[in-house]
């Protein structure tokens, strides 16, 4: 009956009811990933994610640059954020080298980390609509996206890989007028945003699809160590903003979102309270910075770092963002390990997508933050 | 190694000849950096600092524990790191999650030394339960044998996971495998992660894998 095989092909026995997906690797909205996914008719009985595919071992590359050098490549895993992946890679290399950090240039570091984590809060919104097919949802914050990317291109000079802030403050101080510039565009917003609440999160649409769906409890979401936006949506009141501030956060008047659902829902629902959260941050921080002053601390010429170890992180658009540098008497890092929020909520994927509707992964899969080329390095 | 060091001191012998030839001139060079803001100054060296008492308090209770199956140091405020042999990593770990209140992994990274043939693997242990510890990472390190030649999964390079005790080092384990070909034992998924399946080469993230042209 059945012809035979050539030698060392082997044909899968095909289950009569599960069936295998790949999801991916090409993706539409961020970079590129595969979900391995196994379904009975429409619900999700596996998923084993395969990411990888935007592996450029950029820790590899840090320990052939020096201190100075890594700057622009350490930025490339998440353009969209590339003042909070550069920060505790900043604050590291400061506490390595002991340079300390002139007051004017903590508050601008602030100010370019909190309009850089609109950017990325805007375009993760936007590709949120796109996957739940809200083409308006796609349209206003990629729109809205503009202003931020206006005020850190003057900032920096660069729309999306600034390089702004370096191991000693910033690259340049802020151009004139800046200030009035800021305060106005971040007013507009904060009425711009109160919008979103009517045509997306109080749209049935939104609601019929990720209220109730995937659901993570607050001891999961502990034992299983997830950080950022979907810690604070199953209830654990834990931002490194607050618990362990750094430069001057500590000074500025704001507050930790947290929801207790733990489903989709909430946590799509938290980055967008985070943008109302980061707007008093930098209202707050244009009144209380001073205005004139030094911006950075020199470095010496090929500083070296001593036989030392650290590990600094910060809260970045998508949790906790950690560098571990090991240094040894040389120009060059020893060994840099970055640690990140995407990685370490991959860990969600096949737990919270077991047994759900075929349907709702896509919120499930976006509403975890995950951003591939980030989790990849 | 020996034309590495060779470069490193040239720069400072032209200096010595150059502050000789015109020693001058030499304030007013300093001078000029002061105000540029540039410091000349030495390296900060690692110097012993008084522990604070939270921290002394934790090490304390580790230490009168384990006793000298371990060692504790103090890096900086808030980081503590616990050295200990891999056989007893397991109940190092147990200990600390139990009684410490350490509850997640944040990272699992290897530091791959050639020159004493080991590789060492860092575990940064954070806390979301206990609101005393929010501000601390508790670095715990191991070291293991390291191979010339790496065969990962059947050589000597093995230790026991600590994914019974911290769930979330799942997918950072798995990374370490692939990257230093450190194997461990009871991890129930030591396949492949970020690199490719037809990957062929030795685990890339060690010394002796040298990036193409450099």
């Amino acid at each position: 009956m059945t012809t035979p095989l050539p030698p060392g092909i082997q044909l899968e026995k095909v289950d009569d009811r599960i069936m295998t997906l790949n999801v991916g690797p090409q993706h539409p909205g961020s970079g590129h990933m595969r979900l391995i996914i196994k379904v009975d008719g429409d619900y999700i009985v596996s998923c084993d994610p395969d990411p990888g595919y935007v592996h450029r071992g950029e820790e590899k590359m840090a320990e052939y640059r020096n201190y100075v050098q890594n700057i622009p490549h350490l930025e490339r895993p998440v353009i969209h954020d590339s003042c909070n992946i550069l920060y505790p890679y900043c604050l590291a290399v400061e506490e390595l080298l002991g340079i300390e950090v002139p007051e004017r240039a903590k508050y601008i570091r602030v100010i370019a980390s909190e309009l850089n984590r609109c950017v990325y809060t805007l375009y993760w919104l936007a590709i949120y609509g796109i996957f739940l097919g809200h083409s308006t949802m796609f349209m206003w914050p990629a729109g809205d996206r503009e202003l931020f990317i206006d005020l850190l291109e003057a900032m920096s000079g660069a729309r999306v890989t600034h390089a702004y802030l370096v191991p000693g403050g910033i690259r340049n101080d802020l151009p004139a007028n800046f200030e009035e510039r800021c305060l106005r565009q971040v007013d507009y917003f904060e009425k711009r945003l109160k919008e979103y609440q009517a045509i997306f999160y109080k749209n049935p649409l939104l609601i019929s699809r990720t209220e109730g769906t995937g659901i993570l409890s607050r001891t999961d979401a502990i034992r299983l160590g997830t950080t950022g936006s979907v810690l604070r949506a199953s209830g654990v009141d834990f931002d490194l903003r607050k618990k362990e501030p750094y430069d001057v956060y500590e000074n500025l008047d704001f507050e930790t979102v947290v929801r207790k659902e733990g489903d989709s829902y909430a946590r799509s629902y938290i980055p967008y309270l985070e943008m109302f959260e980061s707007c008093r941050i930098i209202k707050d921080a244009i009144r209380k910075m001073p205005k004139s002053g030094s911006v950075r601390t020199k470095l010496k010429p090929n500083p070296k770092g001593g036989n030392d170890e650290v590990y600094k992180r910060v809260e970045s658009g998508r949790g906790s963002l950690g560098y571990y540098i090991v240094s040894n008497n040389r120009p060059e890092p020893y060994r840099v390990k970055i640690s990140v929020g995407s990685f370490r909520n991959l860990i969600c994927m096949p737990y919270l997508l077991k047994g759900e509707l075929l349907g709702n992964m896509p919120s499930v899969y976006w509403g975890l933050n995950y951003w591939p080329v980030e989790a990849d390095r | 190694m020996g034309s590495e060091t060779e470069k490193d001191e040239q720069p400072s012998e032209t200096a010595a000849i150059s502050e000789d030839a015109e020693s001058v001139s030499k304030d007013e060079t300093k001078k000029s950096h002061e105000e540029q803001g540039i410091d000349f100054s030495p390296d900060s060296s690692v110097h012993p600092k008084p522990i604070p008492e939270f921290e002394k308090s934790i090490s304390d209770k580790i230490a009168s524990k384990f006793g000298s199956k371990i060692n504790v140091d103090y890096v900086r405020s808030s980081r503590i790191r616990i050295s200990t042999k891999k056989e007893d990593i397991l109940d190092v770990a147990f200990f600390i999650r139990d009684e410490l209140g350490y509850d997640h992994a944040e990272s699992v990274s290897g530091v791959d030394y050639p020159d004493s043939k080991e590789i060492e693997v860092v575990y940064h242990l954070g806390s979301y339960t206990d609101d005393k510890l929010a501000t601390h990472v508790l670095t715990l390190a191991t070291r293991v044998p390291r191979e010339e030649i790496p065969n990962p999964g059947k050589d000597s390079t093995r230790m026991t996971s600590l994914r019974e005790v911290f769930y979330s080092v799942e997918f950072h384990e798995r990374e370490c495998f692939e990257m230093f070909g450190v194997y461990f034992e009871g991890h129930p998924d030591n396949r492949r992660l970020l690199l490719p399946e037809d990957w062929a080469d030795i685990p890339p993230f060690r010394k002796d894998f040298k990036i193409k042209g450099r």
